[in-house]
């Protein structure tokens, strides 16, 4: 990939199935972006840790009874101010205010449910669609201010 | 990678089981699940475990790596045993923190301080 001038939006529309080896290309491609664009170590932390979470999240759960090849979409848009990121599965979707909070007592001992916390802690914004398939995450550089969307 | 790799290195020093980390990054679900079934051998084979988790080597980590290691510790829970977590980087930390499983592990800055704290 041809590199990019740092101050230019650096953004891509991929699919992805449930393939380890497909998910770390993916990841890769979403880093170097954001290394491009000279975000910290701390920033790429944060912004990794999300997309993880997400994109386990959209197979453990959005396709946990859909075929395995059936892929996801990803689509992240690099800029000098935030990092953009939009995960969507073709699942029934679902309500993300029914997920417990992991953080009670009754509930941290459980073995799952923490990844919606994780991506809400580290980014600026996380949003699901009404049908609760699509999430959109931004990452704001600090520094600057969130742009309305 | 052949599936029969080992993605752990054990050493055992005063009946303490000291295990890190091989990966960098521990996030993808069959990876954890491998080193969780290699770390409970190591449980299963005592009563009582003594088992020190360095994490070294590690740069990142999933929930799901979290959810393993709270399924890790009922197991030596379970036998009467004793878990200790080290060397986590403060960014690592700090995932510990925000899901408060800091409460749940008894977590030290270093391999030495954590063997220093095992009951006998």
């Amino acid at each position: 990939m041809t590199p990019q001038p740092h101050t230019a939006p650096d953004q891509a529309r991929l699919s992805v199935v449930n393939d380890p080896e497909q998910i770390r290309r993916a990841e890769g491609l979403l880093v170097e972006a954001i290394e491009r664009h000279a975000y910290s170590k701390a920033a790429i932390f944060a912004i990794r840790l999300s997309f993880n979470e997400a994109i386990s999240n959209a197979f453990r759960h959005g396709h946990a009874t859909l075929p395995a090849d059936l892929p996801v979409f990803f689509n992240y848009a690099v800029a000098a101010d935030q990092v953009r990121i939009e995960i969507e599965d073709q699942g029934p979707g679902f309500d993300p205010s029914t997920v417990p909070d992991p953080t009670l007592e009754e509930n941290i001992e459980r073995g799952s449910g923490r990844g919606l916390l994780l991506i809400r802690s580290y980014m600026a914004s996380a949003e699901y669609n009404a049908k609760g398939n699509r999430l959109v995450m931004v990452y704001q550089r600090p520094g600057t201010s969130q742009a309305a969307s | 990678m052949p599936a029969d790799e080992s993605r752990v290195r054990v050493k055992r020093i005063n009946n303490v089981s000291q295990v890190e980390f091989i990966d960098r990054d521990v996030l993808d679900e069959g990876n954890i699940q491998a080193i969780e079934e290699e770390i409970v051998r190591l449980i299963e084979a005592e009563d009582a475990p003594r088992l020190l988790i360095s994490f070294a080597n590690v740069e990142h980590l999933s929930s799901a790596a979290l959810g393993h290691l709270i399924s890790i510790n009922n197991r030596i829970r379970a036998r009467a045993g004793q878990l200790r977590l080290a060397n986590i980087d403060p960014q690592i930390y700090e995932v510990f923190l925000i899901t408060r499983l800091n409460k749940i592990f008894q977590i030290h800055e270093t391999t030495d301080e954590a063997m220093k704290s095992f009951q006998p």
